[in-house]
């Protein structure tokens, strides 16, 4: 987004636009309807952490949610709008990581690598932090507007474990919202961060996993030189170079067919 | 250079590089990962050391997932919601069918004859269509409001997990994947739904067992079938203050008879079609949560019952008129109906079920809700019982259990017609929405005839044994 459009939109949000009352009062539930929209919102995360309630919560649809792991294996999609702003969210099954062995990793692995959400928010197990953690690195990898929407944790505090959401946010560089989503505590913050992202608002910084190995960190660059060529346009080069380098049978795939190449950007 | 060679380029290079990186990329790519993530956790959580976190979790897991009463509580459970089913839907049954068949049955005729509406047209809208929805409403709604919002709530709370965790190592040792019983469980409210959720299972040919065995799970289009079944021909064999719960375990016998299928179709599958491997995977057992009581019982009611009573309201109205279409066309004299039945009869009588339940089951392939209404509607039309009903092709007035079970009498059916009858709606195809989800999900032809014959074959060879021993008995 260029600085003008930034501008713009800053210039019409009214001054009582940080108010949490208001916020919410801004949040327009949509369902299913959602011709036309503005950004693209993806919800991923471990499986049972709770994006379908997220999900339920923005959209005002009632997809069936349930307490096991698994219960989402296809993507759901749902839209709502906040401060006239049109945004499409799609609910992604839940997976550890983005290794894609099954069906379902598949999913959400090919929707935050080819369909280029402009947020992606990832929602995570308070209570369950550390184990979390390995999907949002590996997400912040392909994609640099993340926010860590950290759910459940009223069970967190129950369970006696506290969360310092501050110096979280500043290690991984990305907003971290603390939610409670059954209750649907928290999600005034989330929505208000989901816009400020999309819309340029706050930009984040997330880290990056740098390797040890001298050898691998070449091994990619050349990699990365061959991709430029043959996609220019395809973002995450280092992420496709390294899942090359692994050997991972459905980027390599992707090349050959040219999948890869249709990517918008 | 092409693109096309250039893609190539690109993976010899990268195949290249893999060789002289080594083997223990991944694992490198994995430590980095997992020692980040673990680096990041450290400093921002902070444990209390009061208590141990999820103390409850693992006392209550403990006894749930252990090995000796692990198994026997599920199935108290499950005893529990069918017994409350049973027993809290005759009654609520009861009122709705004489308020829909009885009192707007008849009114709703008169208002069409009233605007002199043909009367071949109004027998096939009124008493073909309106009234096979109106049995479908009375004989289902009430046991879909009483099961479907007990079992989310024991979904909620995080319940099934840990059924798969205890059977885990029965699937195990049929050589299928443990999260089989997962998908397993999904297809207790629909198999259609049971086989999109195999997904979770990574080997595809794990998951291809999972779909061929998902049919032996009854679904909710099965249960009222069972339930009513039973308690005719079941529950009639003891006292009353019995019945209900005899009734309950007649159809957990039923339900559990089909988890035994699954292993014994998974265990052979695994040693002939579809041999290899068991793929090892971790199941996590989510915390308990206090199910959120409203608004389960809101979205099971919207979500579930009214979803399933809604399709089974579509499907019924088509139903109703080729019910009464071929009650009331007559080749020399006899319905098609009849040519039908009479001709079948024989053959059926070797498995211990009729020409009647022959019939009904092609005409229900569309949906399982509408197998008891249309054998109950062809033997009033097939005997010409006029005191149940107005004539061939309607679906009579039914007012209690006591009326049905007159039918049933009046049709010839025994104790052993009821006993295979559920048998044969445990083992039998599944509906036409589940044998196209199969073959959208595989894209195979030959594994969706496969899941679709396969229990057809079983279930007429249960049948026919079971007949085989009744006679021997009696």
């Amino acid at each position: 987004m260029s600085f003008q459009e930034q501008k713009l939109s800053n210039n019409i949000q009214p001054d009582c636009a940080n108010c949490p009352i208001h916020n919410i009062g801004n949040l327009k539930k949509l369902g299913i309807n959602m011709d036309d929209f503005d950004f693209v919102v993806a919800l991923a995360g471990n499986p049972n952490t709770g994006k379908s309630t997220v999900f339920n919560y923005l959209t005002g649809l009632r997809q069936h949610t349930g307490n096991w792991p698994g219960k989402t294996v296809t993507r759901a999609e749902g839209g709502f709008e906040y401060h006239n702003k049109k945004f499409k969210i799609v609910d992604l099954p839940g997976t550890y990581s983005l290794l894609s062995t099954s069906v379902d990793e598949e999913v959400a692995r090919d929707f935050i690598l080819f369909g280029q959400p402009d947020v992606t928010v990832i929602v995570a197990d308070a209570t369950r932090l550390e184990r979390n953690l390995n999907l949002t690195l590996q997400i912040l990898e392909i994609t640099d507007r993340v926010i860590l929407c950290l759910n459940l944790i009223d069970e967190a505090q129950r369970n006696g474990i506290t969360i310092n959401e501050r110096i979280l946010a500043k290690e991984l560089g990305i907003p971290v919202i603390p939610t409670v989503a059954r209750s649907g505590r928290g999600i005034d913050d989330l929505l208000k961060m989901i816009y400020d992202i999309a819309i340029g608002n706050f930009k984040t910084k997330p880290i990056k996993l740098k390797s040890n190995s001298e050898e691998l960190n070449k091994a990619i660059d050349e990699i990365v030189g061959l991709i430029s060529v043959e996609f220019p346009n395809l973002p995450n080069k280092r992420w496709v170079a390294l899942r090359l380098l692994e050997g991972d049978q459905s980027i390599i795939n992707s090349i050959l067919n040219g999948e890869l190449g249709n990517i918008k950007i | 250079m092409d693109s096309k060679s250039n893609r190539e380029k690109i993976i010899s290079e990268a195949n290249r590089l893999r060789w002289e990186l080594g083997e223990n990329l991944y694992d490198t790519l994995m430590e980095t990962i997992y020692n980040n993530a673990s680096e990041i956790a450290n400093k921002a959580v902070t444990y209390s050391d009061k208590k141990s976190p999820f103390s409850f979790d693992r006392t209550l897991d403990k006894i749930l997932t252990s090995k000796y009463f692990g198994i026997p509580i599920m199935l108290m459970m499950l005893a529990f919601v069918f017994w409350l089913t049973i027993v809290g839907a005759n009654y609520p049954s009861s009122i709705l069918a004489s308020f829909l068949i009885d009192f707007l049955h008849p009114e709703l005729k008169n208002i069409f004859l009233s605007f002199n509406i043909p009367n071949w047209l109004v027998g096939l809208l009124i008493d073909g269509g309106y009234l096979s929805c109106a049995w479908v409403v009375s004989v289902m709604l009430p046991p879909m409001a009483i099961f479907f919002p007990l079992f989310t709530l024991l979904e909620d709370f995080g319940y099934l997990p840990r059924v798969a965790f205890n059977l885990d190592a029965i699937y195990k040792k049929a050589g299928a994947h443990g999260k089989q019983a997962l998908t397993m469980a999904m297809g207790f409210g629909c198999n259609a739904a049971g086989i999109i959720s195999t997904r979770i299972i990574d080997s595809p040919r794990e998951r291809l067992i999972a779909i061929i065995t998902n049919n032996f799970s009854l679904c909710n289009g099965r249960w009222p079938t069972q339930i009513l079944i039973a308690t005719v021909f079941i529950g009639s064999l003891v006292p009353a203050y019995l019945a209900g719960f005899i009734s309950a375990l007649a159809v957990i016998f039923i339900a559990v008879l089909g988890i035994i299928m699954s292993f014994i179709v998974s265990w052979a599958l695994t040693k002939t079609l579809l041999k290899g491997e068991i793929s090892a995977f971790s199941l996590e057992l989510p915390p308990y949560r206090p199910p959120r009581i409203l608004q389960t019982l809101y979205t099971s009611l919207i979500d579930r019952t009214i979803f399933v009573l809604w399709r089974a309201i579509v499907f019924s109205f088509p139903a109703g008129l080729v019910i009464w279409l071929i009650s009331n066309i007559t080749i020399d004299g006899i319905s098609l109906a009849n040519h039908f039945i009479n001709f079948f009869n024989p053959v059926a009588l070797i498995f211990g079920l009729n020409g009647v339940i022959f019939l009904a089951y092609i005409i229900a392939i569309p949906a399982n809700e509408l197998v008891l209404p249309t054998i109950l509607m062809l033997t009033v039309s097939h005997l010409g019982l006029n005191d149940f009903g107005a004539g061939s092709g309607v679906l009579f007035e039914l007012e209690s259990i006591e009326d049905t079970a007159k039918i049933f009498q009046a049709g010839g059916w025994t104790l052993l017609t009821g006993i295979n009858l559920m048998l044969f709606s445990l083992l039998h195809n599944p509906c036409s929405t589940t044998i196209f989800t199969i073959y959208k999900e595989t894209k195979s032809w030959k594994w969706t005839l496969v899941s679709t014959f396969l229990p057809i074959i079983l279930g007429l060879l249960v049948t026919f044994i079971v007949t085989k021993i009744y006679y021997l008995v009696h």
